[in-house]
């Protein structure tokens, strides 16, 4: 278990403009699990595509066992014994299970007696999965199997997993953890990206870790802090995010016995729920993705109406009133996807702080456009938050995600929202990064405006909520103090109990 | 009024006939979109097939060396959507609009000596006994052979996407592109493929109006059959089935009106020549309010960056 598997030396790939990887060399043992680290855009991706045969390298060579690898195509790569479970899983929503698996190998046997191996595998690794079921149904737990056994089918001798654990509750990662070590075990090497240092710690024998593509050192994880491996990543020490101790004011928030019906055939119905959100405080929702907290935002935010008793502000039923007027009242929102939902990826920043900012920033007058107005709060948003672009008419779709996301949670505070309604404030964005965005939530809190965050990432909800409550198939379940409750409680809250039982082998 | 002047069984024949264009260009079409790709150049593609075809059948006089031609015609005007679209990466929508007006005039450029020629007749399969037979004779075994042609594609079709695993990677590539990308399938070299078909299927159906159902040229004859089978796939819920109902429903909806119109129905003709339409819309919009959903990429462009 001690011989490489696989020896990369010298790896250089640059596109126009910039270098995702500078001469990067490191090797994968046999039976390891490895750690590549780095913070957005640092070069993991393109690494990981290139033993993946995705991307081509510049310059450098890799060996496999020994022997020469330079996979020109994914399925070069396959036939070599190198599998990969994608970041955002590469299932096709509408087919099958099995159908999804057949896609992902090169011999695929009749879809009944791959069913039939589905079964097998999934049992002996403890995964439990029903290949007939359609995967637009699936969780995005059990998504992830359907990934990681279409990768075991084809006995891998190399995994590659890039940010497995972001959308699990923390009993689904312990099934996963158990599932790795028994490949490891088994001598399968694993190569395993992630941003959650303590997993890593947990989990992984050695650690590489990226910066701006070059690598910048090996660690042995278990004998490193989480802190130390992030200064790291960084190459430089950043404050973690202070709380300032203070107190929660009247109910600006009401929610009650809201229930609506799902949007879509793949969506969540919310179903009954309840709660509270008083001034000064963060309230943590949390949840695996797909139980609901994209149609809670919508039912907050305006975008669906529900009837007007149900979202009460200081008060006033808002309930059937519109995006717009719950904005002239102080709430405003900053919804999960970046891209086509919190910005318009083709429009300037200064256009797109106007869709959002135009009625409180003022910066419409008798129905024209104040640009000067709309430039200058796009300035202002870019230096408060440290947003890198070349400046407010660069389109949203050029920035990076950590930038964008900086950007569109920016233009929110900036507008000092009386309660502000975040989901996955943090979503892949960096270490850094997702410290200022926390802090900056952590001291609008602190001057009394009302936040709600729904994020899967528990240690963020740790880490800035006052209290937690978890959303499970459009249900949310009271909220508790969160420095009450333990991580075990948290993911009972989270409802992980359907599901979750590991297979009896 | 004379009801009685209908004849059941010359309307199920005429039924078959009439449907069989649609159904054609329908089935090409479907198969388009199940990879993802929404070619709006149907009918362009159907007339350019129609004057192919009837231009090859009266200068050799061979109706089928005509509906070979007639599928080559249809599949290289696709081939020039293939590469705006998946090449060029130029947008769907207007490349297929721009598709069916370029049909429509290179069509008629190409059919200025053919207006009044009548084309060699395509001769009727006749199986001894069964054509025969009383009534089933007439209707299922009286036709000519691209009829049953057409009918084998919808079987071949629906098998093909639902059993093969070249069907499950044309799904797939218009299910989800990107994931199919990231696989090592060869989405461009798919779409392509299936645009070829398409095309091709088209180019069959506009030579059948030309060189059976009417059968002689004039500019325009398709007359927004293209169209109608471009709403029949979406009202079909891209179900090889489903088209092959719709596009009956439509052919004897169609021949229906007309026997009526002969009848001296008492409806304004207007009426009759708008209810095809009206009803076969209608019925598969009915049929389709169930959970089946477009090809999640339908319409996309694909662009396979790093």
């Amino acid at each position: 278990m001690t011989g490489a598997l696989l020896t990369i030396s010298g790896l250089t790939k640059a596109y126009p403009g910039v270098v995702a990887n500078d001469d990067v060399s490191f090797d994968i043992r046999e039976g390891e699990v490895h750690a590549l680290l780095g913070e957005n855009g640092a070069g993991k991706s393109t690494l990981v595509k290139m033993i993946y045969g995705l991307v081509r390298p510049d310059s450098g060579e890799m060996q496999l066992r020994g022997a020469p690898f330079a996979p020109a195509e994914p399925r070069a790569a396959r036939a070599a014994g190198v599998a990969m479970v994608f970041q955002h899983f590469s299932l096709f929503d509408a087919m099958s299970v099995a159908e999804n698996i057949a896609l992902g190998m090169e011999k695929p046997p009749r879809l009944r007696d791959l069913a039939h191996r589905i079964r097998e595998v999934s049992e002996t690794y403890g995964l439990p999965l029903d290949p007939y079921r359609t995967v637009g149904g699936l969780s995005a737990g059990e998504r992830q199997r359907v990934e990681i056994i279409r990768c075991l089918l084809q006995d891998p001798r190399l995994l590659i997993m890039d940010e497995p654990t972001s959308v699990l509750t923390p009993q689904e990662v312990d099934i996963l953890f158990q599932t790795l070590r028994k490949l490891t075990a088994e001598g399968v090497a694993i190569l395993y990206i992630s941003h959650k240092l303590e997993e890593i710690r947990a989990l992984c024998d050695r650690a590489t870790i990226l910066r701006h593509g070059r690598n910048v050192g090996t660690c042995v994880p278990s004998q490193t802090t989480a802190r130390a491996m992030a200064e790291m990543m960084v190459g430089a020490s950043f404050a973690a995010p202070a709380r300032a101790p203070h107190a929660t004011g009247a109910v600006a928030l009401d929610v009650t016995g809201l229930s609506m019906p799902a949007p879509d055939a793949f969506g969540t119905a919310l179903r009954n729920i309840h709660l509270q959100l008083h001034e000064g405080e963060i309230l943590g929702v949390g949840g695996v993705a797909g139980n609901g907290q994209d149609e809670l935002l919508a039912a907050l935010s305006g975008e669906r109406r529900s009837t007007g008793d149900a979202i009460r502000l200081r008060g006033r039923p808002i309930g059937r009133l519109g995006p717009n007027a719950r904005r002239d009242l102080g709430l405003l929102t900053a919804p999960e996807e970046r891209l086509g939902h919190a910005a318009a990826p083709e429009m300037s920043l200064t256009e797109n702080v106007l869709l959002t900012a135009a009625r409180r920033q003022n910066l419409v007058s008798h129905g024209f456009l104040r640009w000067p107005a709309a430039r200058r709060f796009a300035g202002q948003v870019i230096t408060a938050f440290d947003v890198r672009t070349p400046g407010p008419e660069t389109a949203a779709r050029a920035l990076s995600g950590g930038n964008l996301q900086k950007f569109v949670i920016g233009r929110e505070v900036l507008q000092q929202p009386g309660i502000l309604i975040v989901n996955q404030p943090t979503w892949g964005v960096d270490a850094a990064a997702a410290a200022a965005i926390r802090q900056a939530l952590l001291d609008l809190a602190a001057n009394g405006t009302a936040i709600l965050c729904i994020s899967q990432d528990l240690d963020e909800l740790i880490e800035i909520s006052d209290r937690f409550a978890a959303l499970n198939e459009g249900r949310l379940s009271e909220a508790h103090a969160t420095r009450d409750l333990s991580l075990e409680e948290i993911g009972l809250m989270m409802g992980g109990a359907h599901g979750m039982e590991v297979a009896h082998a | 009024m004379d009801l009685s002047s209908i004849s059941p069984t010359l309307l199920l024949a005429s039924l078959i006939v009439a449907a069989t264009p649609i159904l054609l260009a329908a089935l090409g079409e479907l198969v388009v979109e199940r990879a993802g790709v929404l070619n709006l150049g149907v009918e362009g593609m159907m007339i350019t097939g129609a004057i192919c075809g009837f231009a090859i059948a009266v200068n050799t006089g061979s109706p089928a060396l005509g509906f070979v031609m007639a599928a080559v015609g249809g599949a290289a005007l696709a081939l020039l959507f293939a590469l705006l679209t998946q090449v060029a990466l130029a947008n769907q929508v207007a490349s297929g609009l721009a598709l069916t007006l370029f049909g429509l005039g290179l069509s008629a450029l190409l059919g200025q000596g053919y207006v009044g020629i009548k084309p060699p007749p395509t001769g009727k399969l006749d199986i001894p006994m069964l054509s025969d037979l009383p009534f089933l004779g007439r209707v299922v075994f009286g036709h000519d052979l691209m009829v049953y042609i057409a009918l084998a594609l919808v079987a071949a079709v629906w098998a093909t996407l639902k059993y093969t695993r070249a069907g499950l990677i044309l799904r797939a590539v218009g299910e989800n592109h990107d994931a199919a990308h990231a696989l090592g399938y060869k989405v461009v070299r798919v779409r392509i493929l299936a645009i070829l078909f398409g095309g091709a299927c088209a180019g069959l159906g506009g030579a059948y109006i030309s060189l059976v159902r009417v059968p002689q040229w004039t500019d325009g004859m398709t007359a927004g059959a293209g169209w109608i089978a471009l709403a029949l796939v979406v009202f079909a819920s891209w179900k090889a089935g489903r088209v092959l109902l719709g596009a009956w429903l439509f052919g004897g909806i169609t021949v229906l009106q007309l026997n009526l119109q002969a009848a001296g129905a008492a409806i304004p003709v207007e009426y009759l020549s708008m209810s095809p339409y009206l009803i076969t819309i209608l019925v598969l919009v009915i049929m389709s309010a169930d959970k089946s959903r477009a090809p999640a990429s339908l319409g996309r462009t694909f662009h396979a960056s790093q």
